[in-house]
This record gives structure tokens, C-alpha cells and sequence, in this order.
């Protein structure tokens, strides 16, 4: 393939990637690094640099848009920014040491994961939850605007919600993605932060996470201007079409496909990471 | 409570000012748009160039090489922009996006410290210091 080719097909899958990340919630570079590995044959390394950039684009991208709701909680994002960043910093040093193979088969682990958790119900958010001494000493409680106007909510087992977002971080990191998958982990489950709070600030969170690791790589060589340019236009694109049209779109059965995508490239991507394929 | 009314200063001890908080989010969020699209914008000027230039060359990304030192590094990238490379561009377009969430810590560092929130300027300061050592301490400096 020519680099106009390659260029313009690589354009418009990572277009449709931003597209149905943003709409599903799901995020679009956990589809990105398998595609662009199985499909265009793209050495995992240059993916994974190409799709930490992308990531970096949709978080502050959609940073603006949901700060206007008013749900991100400032506090929640600082404070776990602290363990995110830190662990993205490990991850992507880890990355460079351990073998593609390896790298493939956390992918198709955590992508496995992923797609059983997109098929979950969301936890309820549970309301007027007593307030915790340490959530209260770290500031972290807050307020949202809500149906029936304001609603506060009190942030729980932060040690635990803290210890997760660590790993998410060296997740991150290690393999170029959003880890939105164990961010529900922590912010939504162990720390019962309201869906909407806990979705905006991980946003918020996210780009900041991944400039963590971003120095690493393109310092190691990882970001391949030739392929993080179609990447990041495209993902970009999507991401910002996506939040536009998300308050009106039924997002059920797109969550379906997706998390079907996810699936089939999650057992892709263990099939060539356990047989050496990659 | 009548929005005309001057709001009751917050009880000591502290308690997170919501409004101030939500003024600080928006010029925050702000930020970080035109942080992305100046970077999109830079990006997509060094695509052009690239492409026009190399269009019909094979694309080949199957085997590792790592970047040459023009692509890893900021005077490196300096260096090739100033040799009018497309891929300098983009290259400093990606710097650019990478820099923006470390400006929004940044601000926000300045942010709490109006607020005279300690904890979170000294929490805000610990992440820039990752933020920081990741971006210099990497070998990017050159």
C-alpha cells in the first residue's frame, strides 16, 4: 500500500473507532492497537504510540464539552491523577523491557474484560451514602446538577479506588490505551462516585494519565509521525462527531456491536500473542 | 437563595467553593480545546507537506525500527521543522498535544493556590513533577 493509501484507510477506521468510542462510552483506543496490529499489520510498538497519542486528543478534546455539564469533579481528578500518572510512568518503562508477545496477551486480556464488563448493567448509583472520614479530609465530595436540581454525593473506599487507579495508570501506560475498563472498577464500584461524575472526571483524567507515558515513547521512538498523524486526525474527528450526537443516539445496540468487536479482537489478539504471531 | 443576594462567606473549616471550582473547570476545559485543535492544526499543516511528498512511497510499519533522533527528541524535532519536514510538523503538532494536559495541571496548580487549598496545590505539584520527569527525564530533552 502507498502512504496515501495507508494514510487515508488508517484515517477513517480511527475515525470510525472515535466515532463508536465516544458514543458507546467503551473509549476508542482500546480498538485501535488490535486493528491496527491485525489489520494493517502495524508492529504493536508504533500501534501503541500512535494510540497513547489519540488518547491524549479525545480526553482534552471532550474535556470542554463535559466541563459545560457540570459533572467532572476537580478534586476526584487531582487526587487520583497522583496514582494514574505514577503508574503510567512505570507501565510505559515496563513496555519497553517485556516482549511484544507478552504486551499482546495482556491486550487481548484486558480487551476480553472489557467486553464482559460492556455487557454488565452498570452498578446503580447509590444515594445518600454515609460520608467517609478520609473522603471527607481529601475534599472529595461534591455536588452534581441533577433532574430534580442539585445532588450531592459522598465518595467511598478511597484507598481501594486509589490502588486500582494505579494499575489502570500502568495499564495505560503499558499498553497505549484509556483503561476505562479498570477505571469502572475503581471510580464507579469501590469508590461509588455517581456514573456521570466518575465519566467526565475519568476524561479529564485520562489525557493527563497518558502524557505521563507519552514522553517515554516518543522518546524511545514508539510515535511514528507517518502513522500517528492519520491516528490522531481520525480518532480525534470521531471522538468530537460522537460527543455532539451522544445526548440523542440509542446507544444499546451500538454497545452491543462494539462489545463484540471488542470481544473478536480480544481473542485475536491472545491467539497471536500466546502463538508468537506477533 | 435569591441570585441577586450576595452569597454567605463559606464556613471555616474548609469547605470546596462549587462556583469557583466550576469557573476554574471551564477556563480549564477551555484550555485544553484550543490546546488540542492548535495541535490538530499543526498536525494536519505537517500531513499535507508529508503527503505531498511522499504520497506514492510504500507504507511500511510491519518491523520496529524506532525513530530516527529528528522524531524522539525536542531539538530534534526543532531541528526538522526548521528544515521545513513534514513530519517535524507533525511531530511538533503531537508535542503540543502532549504539553496541553500538562498546561491544564499547570493552571491548575494556580487555581488552588487562589483558593489557598494547600493539599491540592501540593498534590497538583506532585503530578506536574511526574508529568515533568517523563518529558525531560526520558532522554526527550535531546
Amino acid at each position: 500500500m502507498t502512504v496515501l493509501g495507508f494514510t487515508a484507510v488508517v484515517a477513517i477506521v480511527s475515525f470510525a473507532a472515535g466515532l463508536l468510542g465516544s458514543l458507546t462510552g467503551l473509549g476508542g483506543g482500546v480498538v485501535l492497537v488490535p486493528l491496527l496490529t491485525i489489520l494493517f499489520h502495524v508492529d504493536i510498538r508504533y500501534a501503541i504510540g500512535a494510540s497513547l497519542v489519540s488518547v491524549i486528543a479525545t480526553s482534552s478534546g471532550a474535556a470542554a464539552a463535559y466541563v459545560k455539564e457540570g459533572f467532572s469533579n476537580i478534586r476526584i481528578g487531582m487526587f487520583l491523577e497522583i496514582a494514574t500518572t505514577f503508574g503510567a510512568l512505570l507501565g510505559a518503562f515496563l513496555a519497553t523491557r517485556i516482549p511484544t508477545s507478552a504486551l499482546a496477551v495482556i491486550f487481548g486480556a484486558v480487551l476480553l474484560y472489557s467486553a464482559y464488563l460492556s455487557r454488565k448493567p452498570r452498578p446503580l448509583d447509590q444515594r445518600n451514602l454515609p460520608p467517609d472520614p478520609l473522603a471527607t479530609k481529601l475534599r472529595l465530595n461534591g455536588s452534581f446538577p441533577d433532574l430534580e436540581g442539585k445532588r450531592d454525593y459522598n465518595v467511598q473506599h478511597v484507598p481501594t479506588g486509589f490502588s486500582l487507579m494505579l494499575g489502570a495508570g500502568a495499564l495505560s501506560g503499558l499498553l497505549g490505551i484509556g483503561s476505562g475498563a479498570v477505571k469502572v472498577l475503581a471510580m464507579d464500584q469501590a469508590m461509588r462516585i455517581p456514573f456521570k461524575v466518575s465519566t467526565t472526571t475519568s476524561n479529564f483524567m485520562i489525557g493527563v494519565t497518558a502524557a505521563a507515558s507519552a514522553g517515554v515513547y516518543l522518546s524511545r521512538g514508539y510515535v511514528d509521525p507517518g502513522l500517528a498523524m492519520p491516528v490522531m486526525l481520525g480518532v480525534l474527528g470521531g471522538s468530537l462527531v460522537g460527543t455532539r450526537i451522544l445526548v440523542k443516539a440509542e446507544t444499546k445496540s451500538l454497545r452491543l456491536v462494539f462489545s463484540v468487536v471488542i470481544l473478536v479482537l480480544g481473542l485475536q489478539m491472545l491467539y497471536k500473542g500466546l502463538w508468537g504471531k506477533i | 437563595m435569591s441570585p441577586l443576594r450576595v452569597p454567605a462567606r463559606p464556613p471555616e473549616p474548609f469547605q470546596p467553593q462549587p462556583w469557583r471550582d466550576r469557573r476554574l473547570e471551564l477556563i480549564l476545559g477551555n484550555l485544553l480545546r484550543a490546546g488540542v485543535l492548535l495541535s490538530a492544526a499543526v498536525v494536519f499543516a505537517g500531513a499535507c507537506i508529508y503527503l505531498a511528498r511522499h504520497a506514492h512511497e510504500p507504507a511500511n510499519y510491519r518491523i520496529f525500527r524506532g525513530e530516527p533522533t529528528d522524531y524522539r527528541t525536542i531539538p530534534g524535532v526543532i531541528h526538522s521543522v526548521m528544515n521545513g519536514r513534514g513530519r517535524g510538523l507533525i511531530q511538533l503538532g503531537l508535542l503540543l498535544l502532549i504539553a496541553t494536559p500538562i498546561a491544564r495541571v499547570s493552571f491548575s496548580v494556580v487555581g488552588f493556590a487562589i483558593e489557598r487549598d494547600r493539599m491540592y496545590v501540593i498534590f497538583t505539584l506532585i503530578v506536574l513533577a511526574i508529568l515533568l520527569f517523563s518529558l525531560l527525564g526520558s532522554g526527550m530533552g535531546g
